[in-house]
């Protein structure tokens, strides 16, 4: 352990801010990485349940038209 | 002999593999990244010279060697995208560019936070950083212009040229420390010499690289699969997965 205590830990022998702040932007920038894939297969499906849904509606009204 | 690699050209085949070495790579990259980043930050000993603040290098220096390494798999994706016409080659390109940036923009920014306590100022304009923010505008650009084009085939021939083209900034960062006067230190580990480093201090940076690597062949994986699915959305397996994948929500 380099660090005697908690705080100590903390203060990082007094270069806090910096360390910090790098460490904290990256885990920020990671995050929205992870969130921005994630959003982006979602949007995808939805796409797919969209078109699925009006090849349906295609197929209905087909069929209602063979009847009439 | 070969021949088994065949089946992997086809996109369904490629999607279902790439679902199948996401959790080993999830899994590598989380425990690593947790030894790491608790060695790194409270184990290691502060150097003698920079005290805690070189505990940035462990984010550091994993992202810059990193996103260098996005860019030669981008690269070759790229050359192979262009000359066999393998479209799944141009879907690497396209996955691999947003994650190479982001690593990047990392190694830029961690950069900023340690020079501006131990150089005295936050940014210079010396060779390594601004190499390196041109590598960041290069990723962007390529980004850019892959989404610039609605028909895929012809995006990703046009980000796989520009992929080819920024290739030239690669070996300009890597010896940019060598050639030219800069505040930047010289290379640690990537040389043809004894790392100029205390082991204690070594092990997490090397724990944290493949923690990075692990990150980033996942996050490849994961946007390399939303790739393949964006592009074969009028396809029936595609329609059958989602259809699934619905059904499975319902369910639970």
């Amino acid at each position: 352990m380099a660090f005697t205590s908690f705080s100590d830990f903390i203060l990082m022998g007094g270069y806090s801010f910096y360390v910090w702040l790098a460490y904290a932007v990256s885990l920020l920038s990671i995050i929205v990485l992870i969130v921005n894939s994630v959003l982006k297969r979602k949007k995808i499906f939805r796409q797919v349940i969209q078109r699925i849904e009006r090849e349906e509606r295609i197929k209905a009204a087909e069929n209602r038209e063979d009847i009439l | 002999m070969w021949k088994w690699l065949h089946r992997y050209a086809k996109a369904e085949k490629s999607y279902e593999l790439a679902g199948k070495l996401m959790p080993w790579f999830l899994v590598l990259a989380l425990i690593t990244f947790v030894v790491g980043v608790i060695w790194g930050l409270a184990f290691a000993p502060a150097d003698y010279q920079q005290g805690d603040s070189f505990r940035i290098i462990y984010i550091h220096v994993p992202a810059a060697m990193m996103a260098m390494a996005a860019y030669s798999t981008m690269a070759i994706a790229a050359f192979i995208g262009l000359v066999w016409q393998i479209r799944l080659a141009d879907m690497t390109v396209a996955a691999t560019a947003p994650v190479g940036a982001v690593y990047t923009f990392i190694a830029l920014f961690t950069g900023a936070a340690w020079g501006k306590p131990m150089w005295g100022t936050w940014w210079v304009w010396d060779a390594r950083l601004t190499s390196e923010l041109i590598l960041l505008f290069v990723y962007l650009g390529i980004i850019a212009l892959y989404n610039a084009f609605s028909d895929k085939v012809l995006a990703g021939r046009a980000a796989s040229i520009l992929t080819l083209v920024g290739v030239i900034n690669l070996p300009i960062i890597h010896f940019s420390v060598v050639w030219w006067n800069t505040l930047h230190q010289g290379a640690t580990i990537t040389k043809f010499d004894k790392p100029s480093m205390a082991t204690e201090m070594l092990i997490p940076l090397l724990i944290m690289i493949v923690s990075f690597l692990a990150f980033l062949v996942l996050m490849i994986l994961y946007r390399f699969r939303n790739e393949i699915l964006q592009r074969e959305s009028h396809r029936p397996w595609v329609k059958e997965l989602v259809k699934n994948s619905i059904m499975l929500k319902l369910r639970g």
